[in-house]
């Protein structure tokens, strides 16, 4: 019993890592602008897509990929927020709920239309890595590692450079961030344009350990949606958090139940955290 | 009594009769049946949604939730206790009214996005528990016996009843709907839309009025819900829970217009119309989803209250006859 | 208030009602219309001159989605079908008329909600004669309903759960052997492989043939002494079976059973080789006896598969009169010969054999009828007890599983390595056997 627990927990672990890193996409999108991004699966699926072909048409290391995915991710963000969110940045939620979901429509319409709904897979392996005690396929250490290196990353750049302060200064609050002369439209595009690198990222390392459809992203969507609420809205260190606890959830859940509740019990506490303790289990945006 | 007789009640209600008859006048009537079912449910669909998120300003994103419960629980008193259709249609719409006035308690104090993406977590954890429940059929699902339709006169008999309920409950919907818009309580409603603490503090007592809205949005999808699958013959956690088609409703409500009697009903039927055409046109059947999400950023961008909402900032005379 | 209300019921009560009046009208009239087209018919039939008819078979098939691989190749073998009867100059009747086949076909996206729809198109808009399954027990059981609501003859293939065969229909009848029959197979393999094997784990995909397999082949296990450790359904969308691949690895089961559709299985035995699970004995449901499983490369090593049909499968005409059952249709060598020539030399799966054996169950029917009227094709399909290419073809008549696959068998394949290169090999019954099952795998 001890055996499982410990190899399943380190399974949830090292996967939770990656749904963090997806997760902290949306999160920072919503910190800094209250908009709930809804194209953010089709862009995770993007992602995947993008590191496969490459890896597939050009024969390129799917993890050396993944860099050109990230900065192909930015672009897109950035042309996303200038096309379908500025203008609806102040308005309703229900408005930037829409328009960022007609984004996901259009998205998946050519994705479909391109790509069909049939699943692929990145034929690539790093072995099994074998401790005796614990084995896993390298490709997923190294996936998770990159995800953790991800994250620190943004760390860094959040907290060590000056955009990373002016973004965190229009999060905090946009009117006053503004008569510092900070230029918030600039701002506000370049953290819709890290957002949304970020769920590509995740979708590329994503598609180094899993197969994956152009409707994939869907389920890691909804995933982060559960990970942003634990770890508090718009926080994007809570969603690492929020992320290893989902991890553990569908690593350590099944021991004990079918593998069928755990969704069951993931949005349960989704929609009591939400009731509860809005400002998730970290605390919201500072 | 003079309320009746207003257009802003009886164009909604002329458009649906004219739909609900086609069929009896077009040659091949059992297809255009079908294609009449499907647009006359959506219009239903989009206008019980309208009541919380047109009126109310509460987006329920996984509205969809109630169609499935009462779904589920109509479809199983058919098959397991042998009810007939129609009071198995009114369980299920009592049964998703029941459940939203418990989830109305809890959810509705939440706000804005928050409120969306709680009702996207009910939908899921819903959905996720009906896999669990072997009493319901599991993720299969459940099946009902085909000999079910003798009781109504065979399966062309049970079609044309089913399609005839739906209509009729198309017409209901819309007839509270505008009674709603109309009366004290909706009034009520729309403050809450406009500024929730100021209608408090004008004497909306919020917590039941929203309570109402929401209960009320849920009872048509309910009956509803027991229609469909009755007339599908089965039902499975997948297809009674489907997030894409909730949030489609959303799409009809805001093409037409949403807090207004008439732009749901606009909104489904074009919806529907365009996407059907769409679907079995070569050159735009794979591109469909693509059309359909272009519509949606030109409308939410540039045309945020919908054709009715539209129409009626332009024009005194047409404010007058289209609520 | 409240007398407003009361009028406004009364209002649209008295619209119902006649709109209630209106359709009880119009279902009375619209009967006699649906049977219009075969009135006309037998006024055709009785002319004197050879007439053509073109006899119109609609289904839907996945051309995207996760039913992609399966559908189209049922697709291709029923297009062969109808391909060779209508240049060998189609089905001739006594009275003279030649009828020849058309597809009508619609893509159903792997997705049930369209199914229903597209079917009512074929049944109403292109006035299908006869219908044939899509692939997938789900999507077949959406589209059944609406056979047996318009009354159309619908042969399924690739629809193996028994399930939808007990719901009182009478118009459709399944070429497959069904879901209970699918793994019991693989137990009896097992049994016969390593008397002292006692632990097997079920984990398969949560779907309606799936689960009717498993359930079907735990009660077998069950009543022959195994110990089942493990019964665990999963998500038709998965993709990560890491989570399950631990609960086996801990429960330690001398054998795993289960799997659902192409993609899952396929995910899943990927999973458990790149996890280096231990496992001896694997046998999962569809993926393993499709052709591009090899593409696992190693992962594909050992595994087993329950196979409706295979190239080697020996069904001869001479078996059939051993049997004393009637032959019907081309031999197994001049099925795989004509699809490898019109393919590049590639092996055809079963699910082209379904799609092909399909089309010849018509093909039989229609000729016995002598007609394609409606009643009397549905009595030549209750009388159908022939041997074709495919195996035995007969069909419960009972009322309780009415159409019902009762004479068909299934073939258990194991994919070995021959000199570097993957093959799939026939190890299951033994009489058919074309090499010794590899067990434990690793």
């Amino acid at each position: 019993m001890g055996d499982v627990l410990f190899t399943s927990a380190i399974d949830g672990l090292l996967i939770g890592v990656i749904y963090g890193l997806a997760a902290m996409g949306l999160t920072l999108i919503f910190g800094v602008m209250d908009v709930i991004n809804l194209a953010h699966g089709p862009l995770i699926a993007l992602g995947m897509f993008g590191v496969y072909l490459l890896f597939t048409l050009m024969g390129l290391n799917p993890f050396v990929a993944v860099i050109i995915v990230a900065a192909i991710g930015l672009l897109l963000g950035v042309l996303i927020y200038f096309i379908a969110v500025s203008r609806v940045i102040d308005a309703p939620p229900l408005s930037s709920l829409l328009s960022t979901f007609s984004v996901n429509m259009i998205i998946i319409g050519i994705g479909t239309a391109m790509l069909s709904t049939s699943s692929y897979n990145v034929d690539y392996s790093l072995g099994t890595l074998d401790l005796g005690f614990f084995r896993a396929p390298g490709s997923r250490i190294a996936a998770s590692l990159v995800a953790l290196l991800t994250t620190v990353l943004l760390y860094f750049f959040l907290y060590r450079t000056r955009p990373g302060k002016y973004i965190r200064a229009v999060a905090n609050n946009r009117i006053s961030a503004e008569l510092m002369g900070i230029p918030s439209t600039r701002i506000l595009a370049l953290a819709f344009g890290i957002g949304v690198m970020l769920a590509t990222v995740a979708g590329g390392l994503i598609a180094t350990i899993l197969p994956i459809n152009i409707l994939a992203g869907g389920s890691y969507e909804l995933k982060s949606f559960v990970i942003v609420v634990l770890g508090g809205l718009g926080n994007p260190l809570g969603a690492l958090l929020g992320g290893l606890i989902l991890g553990l959830i569908e690593g350590l859940v099944p021991v004990f139940m079918k593998t069928t509740w755990v969704p069951v019990i993931e949005y349960v506490l989704f929609v009591l955290i939400l009731l509860v303790r809005p400002q998730g289990i970290l605390g919201a945006k500072e | 009594m003079k309320r009746l007789f207003k257009p802003g009640l009886l164009i909604p209600i002329a458009i649906i009769v004219a739909l609900a008859i086609w069929p009896l006048f077009s040659g091949n009537s059992a297809s255009a049946r079908e294609a009449m079912f499907t647009l006359i449910m959506s219009m239903a669909l989009a206008s019980s949604l309208n009541i919380i998120l047109g009126y109310t300003g509460y987006v329920s994103f996984g509205h969809i939730v109630f169609f499935g419960i009462g779904g589920y629980a109509g479809f199983w008193v058919i098959t397991h206790l042998g009810w007939h259709i129609l009071p198995a249609a009114l369980l299920g719409g009592l049964v998703a009214a029941i459940i939203a006035w418990l989830l109305g308690l809890a959810v509705l104090r939440l706000r804005g996005a928050y409120f969306a993406l709680a009702t996207i977590g009910i939908l899921e954890a819903m959905k996720a528990l009906v896999i669990n429940l072997d009493f319901l059929g599991g993720p299969v699902g459940l099946e009902m016996h085909f000999s079910e339709y003798k009781r109504y006169g065979g399966p062309m008999e049970s079609l044309w009843m089913v399609y005839w309920s739906m209509a009729f409950l198309a017409i209901l919907v819309i007839v509270v709907s505008y009674f709603i818009k109309t009366s004290k309580f909706g009034l009520g409603l729309m403050a809450i839309r406009e500024d929730e603490d100021a209608a408090e503090v004008m004497g909306v007592i919020t917590p039941r009025a929203k309570t109402w809205a929401y209960v009320l949005s849920a009872v048509f999808p309910g009956i509803i819900g027991v229609l469909f699958f009755f007339k599908n013959g089965n039902i499975e956690p997948g297809d009674a829970f489907r997030l894409h088609f909730s949030i489609e409703w959303i799409v009809m409500l805001m093409l037409g217009g949403a807090g207004t009697v008439l732009g749901p009903v606009l909104g489904g039927g074009i919806y529907q119309w365009l996407r059907k055409t769409l679907l079995t046109s070569p050159i735009f059947k794979d591109y469909q989803l693509v059309v359909a999400g272009v519509m949606l950023l030109i409308i939410v961008l540039f045309v945020p209250t919908g054709i009715i909402g539209w129409v009626r900032t332009r024009s005194a005379k047409l404010r007058r006859i289209f609520e | 208030m409240s007398r407003k209300w009361i009028l406004v019921f009364a209002l649209v009560l008295a619209l119902t009602w006649t709109l209630a009046a209106c359709g009880g009208q119009k279902a009375a009239t619209e009967a006699p219309k649906a049977e219009e087209p075969a009135a006309t018919e037998e006024a055709k039939e009785e002319a004197p001159a050879a007439k053509e008819k073109t006899v119109v078979v609609g289904f839907t098939a996945s051309q995207t989605g996760k039913y992609n691989v399966p559908s189209t190749r049922q697709t291709t073998g029923l297009q062969m079908w109808m391909d060779e009867v209508n240049k060998a100059g189609g089905v001739k009747l006594s009275d003279g008329t030649v009828l020849k086949f058309k597809a009508v076909s619609y893509d159903d996206e792997s997705n049930k909600d369209r199914v229903q729809e597209l079917y009512t198109k074929l049944a109403t808009d292109d006035k299908a004669d006869f219908l044939i399954s899509p692939y997938s027990s789900g999507l077949t059981a959406a589209a059944a309903v609406i056979a047996e609501q318009y009354g159309i003859p619908m042969i399924t293939t690739g629809a193996a759960s028994d399930a939808t065969y007990k719901q009182g229909y009478t118009v459709v009848y399944q070429a497959y052997t069904p879901a209970s029959r699918y793994l019991t197979g693989a137990i009896d393999l097992l049994m016969d492989l390593d008397p002292n094997a006692k632990k097997v784990a079920f984990v398969y995909e949560n779907s309606k043939f799936a689960t009717d397999v498993n359930e079907a082949a735990k009660a077998y296990a069950e009543k022959n002494g195994f110990d089942v450790v493990l019964f665990e359904g999963y998500d038709p969308d998965i993709k990560d079976f890491n989570a399950i691949i631990n609960k086996i690895e801990a429960a330690a089961p001398d054998a795993i059973l289960g799997g659902g559709h192409f993609q899952d299985g396929s995910t899943f035995a990927r999973q458990l080789y790149e996890k280096g699970a231990k496992v001896k004995f694997i046998s999962l449901l569809v993926a393993p006896p499709e052709p591009t499983f090899a593409e696992l490369g190693d992962a594909a090593v050992g595994v087993i598969g329950p196979s409706q049909w295979e190239p080697a499968a020996k069904y001869t005409p001479e078996s059939a009169k051993a049997a004393g059952i009637e032959w019907y249709g081309p031999t197994g060598e001049e099925f795989t010969k004509a699809y490898q020539a019109a393919h590049d030399g590639e092996e055809p799966s079963y699910h082209v054999a379904g799609g092909y054996a399909a089309g010849l169950i018509l093909q039989k029917a229609i000729e016995t009828a002598d007609s394609v009227e409606k009643d009397a094709v549905l009595k030549a399909m209750d009388a159908i007890d022939m041997m074709t290419f495919f195996g035995h073809i007969k069909f419960d008549t009972s009322e309780e599983a009415h159409g019902l696959q009762i004479g068909h068998d299934m073939i258990l394949i194991q994919w070995q390595k021959d000199g570097g290169k993957l093959v799939k090999q026939v190890v299951w019954p033994k009489a058919g056997a074309t090499a010794d099952p590899i067990y434990p795998i690793r």
